[in-house]
């Protein structure tokens, strides 16, 4: 019993006070800044491994970013990520950074769908299915559960049926061999609902985005509620997503 | 003999491998193995070369730090002798080649499906209905669970036959996580491409598969990557192993509800991979490790930073793993449970932890060494008892040893050179193989490249490939309810193996 005892009086206070104000250690790449900087835009564009960079004006899609960071290694002078992590909205075209542009993303509650604050605003259940996830943003989401970022602080769970869940959280970019049970899990979840993708892979497909072992048909289907891009995802673009989608007020 | 002998990282050319027939490819690698516990295959693949399909079968020799390597070229119409008959471990190589190439073998156990390649040769087969296997009697029951379970975890399907609550058999069936990975990489002709999708082969194991990747390019390339490039690997290579086996203790205290456990192991994982962030920019590692290049080179300020933070780590490790070694109802729950002898870990061929924990000694770090593992002199830990505690301890037992080697390798931190890239393209009708002791445990890649230098066949191995037999085989006569903590003391991987 004693030794219990100094086992947790050795973790002294492990949990974050405020996860949405506390700074990241380290070289964190958060949010990118575009410069209005001349560069050559063709070897920047050719660069991108998933050609999240487009140009007129230059842009980064952080939906399909992998932030491998290479751009901002090659040219420091144009692109440089800050640790801005809170980098989740609800619309999909807030994700794309534009050069001269430092803004922050945010959820726009304007066009959040009206029962979410109302239903899920103190409470939300939710249900994660990974398809085709190589596991880090699974474990990013099983980290945002920790006693550090402790997420279920704001009643937000991760629940094992979706017949008790408010909603599915998809990582990964649905494979064809998992895009049946994506559907049966979403199914099965009561309305009023809502779906959530996590990490760049689920919000564009990724690297895998050509890939023709994947069917993201299901998406087409349903409208998306958040995005939280991130390759994985930081368990603060996690629980900050989900903070500003379900308590953030018009 | 007709293979031919390589070391790891050695690039061959294609033609420089022996071709025989089957009958004498079959019986040569049939005796190669049989009856030598120190040989294993760590590869046996195909791949389509006119109408035929060529078979490749690498054999890695832990005591004499060689890898045999031979070929041979079958058609579909032939039916062919299986090595699975005698030898288990070469039973999903087989199935694999089976379901991707329409290859029949006359005496295999269990031709079934192995991940629903988008590729296969029967596209009929489909991944709904898998052909398990199934007991008529009234005293049985089946239990099914997934695709998708109950945590936040990759899908796989594992389908019980039990006996009350007593497990008679088990069959996991994967394939959900497949993204045609290995074709990705000969699509993607861009290298940046190839190296962050070697990141996303498994997404736990982002150092090993990145590591395996730079070292095979780098051969390819007759590219020698400098001291510092190599002191980086390593070192990242052994924070991986730490973070995640801290990782694994918390998540095998989850499975016993051991709740003090599971919250300080759990928290403890993060100062590792906070670390590494600040190293890199990204917790578990992505962008660290490039071919050709020293991403983030490691400094003095770095590694005055890292001594610091496993200061602080040890010894609240340490209290906390005598407290859980010492709990005896934690360790009721350990001891003989998920059992794997010693014998039948050598007959499935089980790698890494898997086969340490039962005295097997596989650990690519020591038989077939690179980075700087030769340096470290490393010596496999080794345990007898091959149940779950043994899995678990030796979880243990090698974050401590982990933590000895960061110690050594940041008490002399090379100082940073120029970066020289890689110049050359990759040898044409070239073969490579490349070995790293990932923290699950041996990772393999091959390549092969054409007659103009392009990559023209990846072939992954991620370790969870040996090892989920054994998984499936341990919890026979176990409870249903011990099968959490026996599939959590393997931690297995899903994406790695559906690639």
């Amino acid at each position: 019993m004693l030794e219990n005892l100094k086992i947790v009086f050795h973790q002294g206070k492990q949990y974050i006070p405020d996860p949405t104000t506390v700074e990241v250690p380290g070289i964190f790449r958060g949010r990118p800044v575009i410069s209005l900087e001349k560069v050559d835009e063709t070897e920047l564009i050719a660069l991108c491994p998933t050609n999240a960079i487009t140009n007129q004006p230059i842009q980064i899609d952080l939906g399909k970013c992998t932030f491998c960071g290479e751009c901002a290694m090659r040219f420091p002078e144009k692109i440089s990520f800050t640790k801005e992590y809170k980098i989740a909205s609800n619309e999909r075209e807030r994700l794309i950074i534009t050069e001269g542009e430092d803004k922050a993303i945010e959820v726009n509650p304007d066009t959040v769908r009206k029962e979410i604050h109302r239903v899920f605003g103190k409470s939300l259940k939710l249900r994660q299915v990974s398809a085709g996830g190589d596991n880090s943003c699974e474990m990013e989401l099983n980290a945002a559960n920790n006693v550090q970022f402790d997420i279920s602080r704001y009643g937000i769970d991760f629940v094992a049926s979706p017949r008790h869940a408010d909603g599915i959280v998809i990582t990964g970019p649905i494979t064809k061999n998992m895009a049946e049970a994506v559907q049966i899990c979403y199914d099965a979840i009561p309305e009023p609902k809502i779906i959530v993708l996590v990490g760049t892979d689920a919000i564009s497909g990724g690297l895998f985005a050509d890939s023709s072992a994947i069917d993201r048909s299901f998406l087409d289907k349903y409208h998306v509620d958040l995005y939280i891009p991130g390759n994985p995802a930081h368990p603060l673009s996690i629980v900050n997503g989900l903070l500003d989608l379900t308590r953030k007020l018009k | 003999m007709n293979y031919i002998s390589i070391k790891n990282n050695q690039t061959i050319l294609l033609s420089d491998i022996p071709e025989s027939n089957y009958e004498s490819f079959f019986d040569m690698n049939f005796g190669l193995i049989s009856g030598h516990p120190a040989r294993h295959c760590v590869n046996y693949f195909g791949y389509k070369a006119g109408n035929n399909v060529k078979l490749i079968c690498c054999i890695a020799d832990d005591t004499t730090h060689e890898i045999l390597v031979s070929t041979c070229l079958v058609h579909k119409t032939h039916e062919l002798e299986s090595f699975s008959k005698e030898l288990l471990c070469f039973e999903k190589f087989e199935r694999e080649i089976h379901e991707n190439f329409g290859i029949n073998y006359i005496d295999h156990l269990w031709l079934k499906p192995v991940r629903y390649a988008n590729n296969r040769d029967d596209k009929s087969q489909t991944i709904a209905n898998y052909p398990f296997f199934s007991i008529d009697s009234e005293e049985l029951h089946e239990v099914g669970v997934g695709p998708i379970h109950a945590g936040i975890i990759e899908p796989g399907h594992f389908r019980f036959i039990c006996n009350g609550e007593q497990i008679l058999h088990l069959e996991i069936q994967l394939g959900y996580q497949h993204r045609g990975i290995e074709q990705l990489f000969i699509n993607n002709k861009k290298l940046l491409q190839r190296a962050t999708l070697a990141e996303d082969i498994a997404g736990d194991t982002v150092v090993g598969h990145g590591v395996t990747f730079a070292h095979l390019w780098e051969s390819m390339c007759g590219y020698e990557a400098q001291l510092d490039t190599e002191f980086s690997r390593t070192l990242a290579l052994e924070l991986e192993r730490i973070a995640v086996h801290v990782g694994d203790l918390s998540g095998a205290c989850t499975d016993i509800a051991y709740q003090l456990g599971s919250a300080v192991f759990g928290r403890l994982r993060t100062p590792i991979i906070n670390f590494l962030q600040e190293w890199c920019g990204n917790r578990i590692a992505k962008g660290l490790i490039r071919p050709g290049r020293n991403q983030f080179p490691f400094t003095q300020e770095l590694g005055e930073r890292l001594k610091h933070v496993l200061d602080v780590f040890e010894p609240e490790f340490n209290e906390m793993s005598e407290k859980l070694f010492s709990l005896s109802s934690a360790l009721s729950r350990f001891e003989r449970t998920g059992l794997v002898s010693n014998e039948d870990a050598t007959k499935i061929g089980v790698v890494g932890m898997v086969a340490r924990m039962t005295n097997l000694n596989r650990d690519i770090r020591s038989s077939h060494p690179f980075s700087l593992y030769s340096e470290l002199a490393h010596q496999p830990i080794l345990k007898r008892h091959g149940d779950v505690y043994s899995r678990v301890q030796i979880r243990r037992k090698e974050v401590e040893q982990s933590l000895q080697y960061i110690r050594t390798l940041i008490a002399n931190i090379p100082a940073p050179t120029e970066n020289k890239s890689i110049t050359d393209a990759p040898k044409p009708s070239s073969f490579c193989l490349s070995l790293v002791e990932g923290w699950r445990g041996e990772i393999c890649h091959c390549a092969l490249t054409d007659k103009k230098g392009d990559l023209m066949i990846y072939k992954i191995k991620d370790p969870s490939f040996h090892n989920w037999l054994a998984l499936a085989l341990c919890v026979r006569n176990n409870e249903i309810s011990d099968f959490p903590i026996c599939n959590k003391s393997f931690n297995l991987s899903y994406s790695g193996h559906d690639l």
